[in-house]
């Protein structure tokens, strides 16, 4: 990426910027490709609009989430409460503010967990091969048969239900994903000449692995990941929704769903609304991670790199 | 290697695995800090009676004693041991489930696929052009969209407002039951009122799960079916003036069915897990009600038995694609290693 | 002039590419002959157009590109704008292509027997049993050992020059007219790719068709066409004789080319580079395209483009230092 050389003239930041030219030095055409996708555009926009809303909705509320305001139940869509009013008389839209941190606290839990983990299992399988391999690809096995729902479901049951809790467990049985992701890039970098050479170089095999196979994976992580927090959203809500998530009074999106179900003849906008929430961010999450992959097709970036590239020069600022 | 061979390997390797899903289960539910004999007997019992659980169940032994008596009781009497809610046998209570869920996974499965990959085909086929971006549209909403927001919709929709689709249950007319499939059986009670009920029953939660595996299915085919249009071979085939349709269904398309065909494996046990949410809004007496039943007691052994027999069929189904899979691409069987 | 008649007639070809970043001009007015019986080659570093000069005639120009202009005459018959049937029709029968990777443009999913069967099945009609049975025979022909049970096997368990001579038998079936090969060699070992060489020479004779010859190595070109046609940057730069092109080559940049190569030049001397590099298809340089890398370069050549002109018989060249001025972009 160009950074202007008259902002930053420290040695170190060199030095760092080097170090991690192999990583970022085709971002720039990352990025650049994206920006154009109107498509991964709206989606990184989606994206972006629901981590403000998860950051400040509960501010950004003009009703009171949380107590009861009786007389005003029921309300349907109008001027002062846009989304309507549920059975206790909360304002829908305010609810869904402040719910929306709900639904991404899922979505990091689960992926804070689960990604490392599946990360390091696969690097180490695909790395080291032989019976490492098989036995961690077995246990991945063991992992992906699980049905995540019930496990999550029992989690929650035992310990007590919470978004929480459900989130732990759905993380212990999304990390195979990742693991075989890795490993399917470890085993292909494994036998390059890079890795050779630097090998014979006495590479300690944790080198290999940071520097060779993981910078590798980045791409089609991130493209996971992004696709993955649509998934996750809608896990906890799934799981919310029939009870085992997040509890009342938390208006977490698919618990909102769930209590309005009973009143769908009466009022309808207490489900549809925050579902349609729910469809609107997971939308977004899954067009900003196809965004992300496209522009990491070899061909489309090839194609667009001679009009970045002219764009570049043409503009660029003298270091 | 040879074909049989490698369905010979495939299956030994079930075996650790289904032993591995047993051993795991069992360790979460002993870590998870629960008092389940309590839960049993109720709020109102006295001392003795959680004991007389605890010990007939033996909970009160090490874990490896429970795993072992599980074992063998699974694996010499095909045992699962009695639910202490229902007091019936947990073998028995699935055996009635089953049937109605997965005859509602297999119903959604199909559709899927039939209606997934041809659209994915002909999305890819007429790239950028109307039909692309309406199926790509469909496809995109499909998955964004939760399973249990689209079944209440859905509901609402054609049972609230058109009255066309019955909302829950699976089906109202009684029949003689051969196999426990309903559709099956009424058609060979010859009774076709009651397959048309059946029918009518089942195509709301069918369409639903149907929904969001189709899209799935939509974008791995498209996205494979253009990558394959690009292929060499595919140039070759039509520099040897191969007319365009053999060029597309027989050259292209068997190479680009691989990637969804990898995926449908997944995507069964997918769809067997979204019957858990839909058999509770649509009420339909399958497994996944049964199970979400059984966690909120606490039924530890018919939590147990629901997750064999769903771990079981999925590793059963990875397995059938994992063949498909070798039957129709011959560099795996050589090599025999799954990538 | 010419005593034999001319089978294909490449004709002011234009291909180009339209695409997110802009216009490729991959083929600028592209023209040559190739006679009957005889193996032309198209000599050029990688990215000058010869593989889209072949898949032009083909019609099989990849998508966002088309040919925008001129003609190719089969026998006569201009191929541009024919519909897709008709062209299926002469692809595979009338003109057959091999191409430069073996391994990846056979279908890894058939038989390489079926492969080949297949152009005896939809041109010829020919039932499948039957199909299958001639395909064995071609690839005999072709040098496959035990081809009866080869043609059981999938691509990838063959080798490179097996798979190369799958892919010539597949070309030959209905005795095509021409055949393009596409650098055919080029993936494979040195003494595979003699063979294939020599393969190609005896099937050519044998056959009598004529071989648009695609490559990049000079030394090739040396051994197997009798007359070529050198591109650079998708135009033709020069085009004569074998004999008289590594001999007497007029263009600079042949000079250059025969200069970079081991065997056209003595012991004593350096192996020369050209200097600068391939330019950019999107927006090419005005006038003739070697200008910013030529020794010789005029005024005159960022302005005008050269025409060809023929500087004694049967040799064309394409640059200012030889012939009259004309007008053009």
């Amino acid at each position: 990426m160009r950074i202007p050389g008259s902002m930053l003239f420290s040695s170190r930041y060199r030095l760092l910027q080097k170090r991690l030219h192999p990583i970022t030095k085709e971002w720039g055409l990352t990025f650049y490709v994206l920006r154009h996708s109107m498509l991964a555009v709206v989606g990184g926009l989606i994206a972006l609009a629901f981590l403000l809303i998860a950051l400040f909705g509960s501010m950004l509320a003009p009703y009171d989430p949380i107590s009861a305001n009786i007389q005003d139940r029921f309300q349907p869509p109008s001027a002062s409460h846009p989304l309507g009013t549920d059975t206790m008389g909360r304002d829908v839209m305010s609810r869904m503010l402040a719910g929306a941190q709900h639904s991404i606290k899922a979505g990091l839990i689960v992926l804070a967990i689960a990604v490392p983990l599946g990360v390091l299992l696969g690097g180490i399988a695909g790395l080291f091969g032989g019976w490492i391999d098989e036995v961690i690809m077995r246990v991945t096995d063991m992992f992906l048969a699980f049905p995540s729902l019930v496990l999550a479901m029992a989690f929650s049951a035992a310990l007590g239900p919470s978004l929480f809790n459900a989130m732990i467990a759905l993380s212990v049985v999304w990390w195979p994903m990742y693991a075989r992701l890795v490993r399917g890039q470890a085993l292909a970098v494994r036998e390059t000449s890079y890795v050779e050479a630097a090998r014979s170089r006495g590479a300690s095999n944790w080198h290999i692995m940071f520097k060779h196979i993981l910078p590798n994976c980045l791409s089609p992580i991130l493209v996971t990941l992004t696709l993955d927090m649509g998934w996750v959203i809608t896990a906890a809500a799934s799981l919310s929704f029939l009870g085992f998530g997040a509890q009342p009074p938390i208006p977490e999106w698919g618990r909102m769903v769930s209590d309005g179900r009973i009143y769908m003849l009466r009022a309808w906008w207490m489900s549809v609304f925050p579902g349609l929430g729910i469809v609107l961010v997971v939308l977004g999450f899954n067009l900003l991670g196809d965004g992300i992959r496209d522009s990491l097709d070899p061909k489309l970036r090839r194609l667009t790199e001679v009009t970045w590239k002219r764009e570049k020069t043409s503009s660029s600022s003298t270091d | 290697m040879r074909l049989s061979t490698y369905i010979l390997r495939r299956v030994a390797m079930l075996v650790p695995v289904l032993l591995g899903v047993l051993v795991l289960i069992f360790v979460i539910a002993y870590v998870i800090p629960a008092d389940p004999a309590r839960a049993w007997a109720g709020p109102r019992a006295r001392a003795e009676q959680v004991q007389a659980l605890e010990e007939r169940y033996h909970l009160n032994d090490p874990i490896y004693t429970q795993i072992g008596i599980y074992l063998k009781n699974v694996f010499l009497h095909f045992d699962l041991g009695v639910s202490p809610t229902t007091g019936r046998p947990v073998r028995d209570d699935l055996k009635a489930f089953f049937p109605a869920t997965f005859e509602l996974a297999m119903c959604a499965f199909f559709l899927a696929i039939a209606l997934g990959i041809p659209l994915g085909v002909i999305s890819a086929l007429r790239r950028n052009r109307p039909t692309d971006h309406f199926s790509r549209v469909i496809a995109l909403t499909g998955v964004s969209t939760p399973l249990f927001w689209s079944a209440l919709l859905l509901q609402f929709l054609f049972y609230y407002k058109l009255g066309w689709l019955p909302a829950m249950g699976r089906s109202t007319i009684d029949i003689t039951r051969y196999t426990g499939f309903v559709l099956i059986d009424s058609v060979l009670n010859w009774n076709w009122t009651a397959f048309g009920d059946a029918a009518i029953h089942m195509i709301l939660p069918a369409a639903t799960l149907a929904f969001y595996s189709m899209g799935y299915l939509v974008r791995i085919t498209r996205g494979s079916m253009l990558e394959v249009l690009e292929a060499e071979y595919v140039i070759t085939a039509r520099a040897k003036g191969l007319p365009r349709k053999i060029v597309i269904y027989r050259h292209a398309l068997k190479n680009a069915i691989i990637p969804p065909l990898t995926v449908l494996g997944v995507e069964f046990g997918w769809l067997l897990g979204g019957t858990v949410l839909l058999e509770t809004i649509f009420a339909w007496p399958g497994m996944g009600r049964y199970a979400a039943g059984s966690i909120v007691m606490v039924d530890l052994p018919a939590v147990v038995g629901y997750t064999l027999v769903v771990a079981m069929i999925m590793l059963l189904s990875n397995l059938v694609v994992d063949i498909l899979y070798s039957v129709i691409d011959p560099r795996i069987r050589v090599g025999g290693k799954r990538r | 002039m010419e005593a034999r008649e001319n089978l294909l007639v490449v004709d002011r070809l234009k291909t180009q590419f339209f695409t997110y970043g802009g216009v490729v001009e991959a083929l600028d007015e592209v023209s040559f002959e190739i006679e009957r019986g005889e193996i032309f080659g198209l000599v050029g570093e990688s990215g000058c157009g010869k593989s889209v000069t072949a898949t032009s005639i083909l019609g099989l120009v990849a998508k966002p590109g088309k040919i925008v202009s001129g003609r190719v005459l089969l026998d006569g018959e201009n191929l541009v704008g024919k519909s897709e049937q008709e062209m299926n029709r002469v692809r595979g029968s009338r003109i057959a292509m091999i191409f430069q990777d073996p391994t990846s443009s056979l279908n890894p999913l058939f038989r390489i027997g079926y492969q080949v069967a297949e152009p005896y099945i939809y041109h010829q009609r020919r039932a499948k049993r039957q199909a299958l049975k001639d395909a064995t025979g071609i690839l005999a022909k072709t040098g496959l050992p035990d081809a009866v049970e080869k043609s059981r096997n999938y691509p990838h368990e063959l080798s490179g020059g097996m798979r190369q001579r799958a892919m010539i038998a597949m070309s030959l079936t209905c005795e095509p007219d021409l055949l393009i090969a596409d650098e055919p060699t080029t993936n494979l070992d040195v003494t595979i790719g003699r063979q294939i060489l020599d393969l190609v020479k005896d099937l050519q004779r044998e056959f009598g068709a004529s071989v648009l010859w695609i490559t990049h190595d000079m030394a090739v070109v040396a051994q197997m066409c009798d007359r070529v046609g050198v591109m650079y940057a998708g135009t033709i730069v020069e085009k004569t004789d074998v004999r008289t092109l590594f001999r007497n080559a007029k263009h600079p940049y042949t000079e250059r080319l025969l200069r970079a190569i081991p065997s056209a030049v003595k012991s004593a001397d350096k192996l020369e580079e050209i200097p600068g590099s391939v330019p950019q298809l999107i927006h090419p340089p005005t006038g003739c395209r070697f200008h910013p890398r030529c020794d010789h370069v005029m005024e005159i050549c960022s302005r005008v483009k050269p025409l060809e002109q023929e500087v004694e018989p049967g040799h064309t060249v394409a640059c200012h230092l030889f012939g009259r001025e004309r007008e053009g972009t």
